[in-house]
């Protein structure tokens, strides 16, 4: 054979070098990643150490900053996110049990997928917007004499609503993945029992994926605990000391309390954000970790 | 629909199996009560996925016919050629280009930051990295992605603002650039684990003929597996986009509240998200102009991001990876 090694450059060494110089870039990369969080959280945790007293907890908010509490906030979010719950759960596991159990496959079948999909891509003040339009303000029809009035004000009920549709595609994707994961032989056996597609998919499906579908819900209600843009379209009010009887008083929410501290010029009063953020990342956290708890305890079980 | 396939035509009861000897089952299995407990159950759920396209519907409905009553008063050409928004102070003018250019600018910023990193991330990620160190890498990267905007706005304001006033001494407390790069560190979780996730659909058999031929690790990843994944990872850019186009407490904390157009990132701005919250939280009386400017910046809002949505499942599902 004629030698080609005159036409043929390995150049290795230039080679293994770019690809070591690449290697650490790459590593740098994710270091920037992780260093941003890092920082943030140390940084959070420096300017809010002196402010976790009992007074951030068990006040309401207040101009002296020394007297601020969260206490309006807390029972606001406890509130909003048992009624988010409430209102979505249901749905979002239906959604999920017709998707993966009922829909046939066709153009309408598509389009609700294509859709849920779009939804979850929808910016969170868009929704605060529908909230604001829909729940708050609502509609007034007039046929002759007879005058329908729907509106819900700045209440609970109308925040609950308005994250329950902002939450649902996350709701809808973790149910499906939970369904999804039933092994097929579950609902041939039962079938093979004897039971009906509905009885199939409550007496087999969702007691074998409810583990799966509990993790997305945490996942889902933490993201409602989080959101700030839809509440502060919706509940606006920014100083409350009361916290809310029923669904129809109004409310606000950890994230906007934060807002408000965050936003005034005095430095306690920064401090008195970070140390809410402290609040806020350890309730976060918790249900976080909840929810790694179960997906943990799921998976082993379905090894055995 | 997992079971469809596996059991054509799957039975709606027992007695669909049973036909046969169907009739005596009948009374035993209560066929009827059990039957139409099901078709209220299939109806209920079906109402469930059928409200999704319902909330799409609302959301449209209720832009456009709060709208409706901006845009009676202010031409269109008007909100959107005007260069100039102050809907409250008087001069009041209209032009909600400020907006658009200030939300970009952000976006701009956050992209320039977020892309590089994010696909870099995702290549050590997919190509690089040992599954024990990538098991412990992505938590973090959710964590960073589950923390509430509102912690990265007093981040961005009362952390990185500062370090960069040190840089550029003439720099405002509220601007641009601060808010620009935080977004960059904000989205840069999603950028990267949409990018890896295609990156990691790329079949073995690819890398193996690249490495076969003598390829290095490094331009396996970069003349193989990111332009076979390429539809994906511009997907991922996109949605990532998009996401910065809506983000709103971080800008409206950090970037300002003074509609400018400018390209300067060391210039307070205002983006259409943060007029929204700015407006909101004025006493603004319902039903007036000003009220309903928010809604038309929504909208445009709305329009944008969908848009942007769209193109990218559209990239994903034309140019999809069709390796099999």
């Amino acid at each position: 054979m004629i030698p080609r090694t005159e036409r043929f450059h390995p150049n290795l060494e230039a080679r293994k070098a770019k690809g070591a110089i690449a290697y650490v870039v790459l590593v740098g990369a994710v270091a920037v990643g992780i260093l941003g969080l890092v920082v943030l959280l140390v940084q959070v945790f420096l300017q809010g150490v002196d402010w976790l007293r009992p007074e951030l907890i068990f006040n309401f908010p207040s101009r002296f900053p020394e007297q601020a509490g969260l206490k309006a906030a807390l029972f606001g979010t406890l509130w909003l996110m048992g009624m988010t719950a409430l209102f979505c759960v249901p749905v979002g596991i239906g959604a999920a049990i017709y998707l993966e159990e009922y829909a046939p496959e066709n153009r309408l079948t598509q389009f609700i997928e294509i859709n849920i999909a779009n939804l979850a891509g929808v910016p969170s003040i868009v929704y605060g917007l529908l909230g604001l339009a829909l729940f708050v303000h609502g509609y007034t029809f007039e046929y002759g004499s007879t005058k329908i009035e729907f509106n819900l004000g700045r209440s609970v009920m109308a925040g609950a609503l308005t994250m329950s549709l902002l939450v649902l595609p996350i709701v809808i994707l973790a149910s499906r993945e939970a369904i999804k994961a039933v092994p097929d032989t579950y609902r041939q056996a039962s079938f093979a029992l004897g039971a009906t597609k509905w009885e199939t998919i409550r007496g087999v499906v969702l007691p074998s994926a409810l583990p799966g579908m509990l993790t997305g819900i945490i996942l889902a209600m933490s993201r409602a605990v989080g959101e700030t843009a839809p509440v502060i379209a919706i509940s606006a009010l920014v100083y409350l000391t009361f916290i809310p009887q029923g669904p129809l008083d109004r409310f606000t929410v950890l994230p906007i309390q934060i807002y408000n501290w965050v936003s005034r010029p005095q430095a306690d009063f920064q401090g008195l954000a970070a140390g809410g953020i402290v609040v806020l990342l350890i309730v976060l956290l918790s249900m976080n970790a909840v929810a790694v708890y179960l997906r943990n305890k799921f998976q082993n079980r379905s090894i055995e | 629909m997992s079971l469809g396939s596996a059991a054509q035509g799957s039975p709606d009861s027992p007695s669909d199996v049973l036909r046969s000897s169907g009739s005596e089952y009948r009374a035993l299995f209560k066929r009827n009560k059990r039957n139409w407990e099901g078709a209220v159950v299939h109806r209920l759920v079906f109402a469930c996925a059928i409200l999704s396209i319902l909330t799409t519907v609302a959301i449209l409905l209720s832009l456009v016919i709060q709208s409706w009553g901006f845009f009676s008063q202010i031409p269109v050409w008007e909100f959107l050629g005007e260069a100039r928004w102050s809907p409250i102070l008087k001069p009041r003018s209209y032009g909600v280009l400020p907006l658009v250019a200030g939300t970009m600018l952000v976006t701009f910023l956050g992209a320039a930051v977020a892309i590089p990193v994010g696909l870099a991330a995702a290549t050590y990620l997919s190509e690089y990295a040992h599954d024990k160190v990538r098991r412990i890498i992505k938590p973090i990267l959710e964590v960073l992605a589950g923390i509430p905007t509102v912690v990265y706005g007093y981040f961005a304001l009362t952390f990185v603002t500062p370090q960069l006033q040190r840089i550029f001494p003439d720099m405002l407390v509220f601007n641009a650039l601060s808010a620009g790069l935080v977004m960059g560190i904000m989205i840069l979780p999603m950028v990267s684990s949409l990018s890896e996730d295609a990156m990691l659909a790329v079949p073995n058999s690819l890398r193996q003929a690249a490495y076969a031929l003598g390829a290095t690790r490094f331009e396996v990843s970069t003349k193989i597996v990111i332009p076979a994944a390429l539809s994906g990872i511009m997907a991922a850019f996109i949605i990532g986009l998009s996401r910065a186009i809506g983000e709103t407490m971080l800008v409206t904390i950090a970037a300002g509240a003074t509609p400018k157009l400018t390209i300067n990132p060391l210039e307070s701005i205002q983006t259409m998200t943060a007029y929204i919250v700015q407006l909101s939280l004025g006493e603004t009386p319902h039903g007036s102009l000003e009220f309903n400017t928010i809604f038309a910046v929504g909208l445009l809002l709305f329009l944008i991001t969908l848009v942007m949505n769209v193109m990218g499942y559209a990239i994903v599902r034309k140019w999809g990876l069709k390796y099999e």
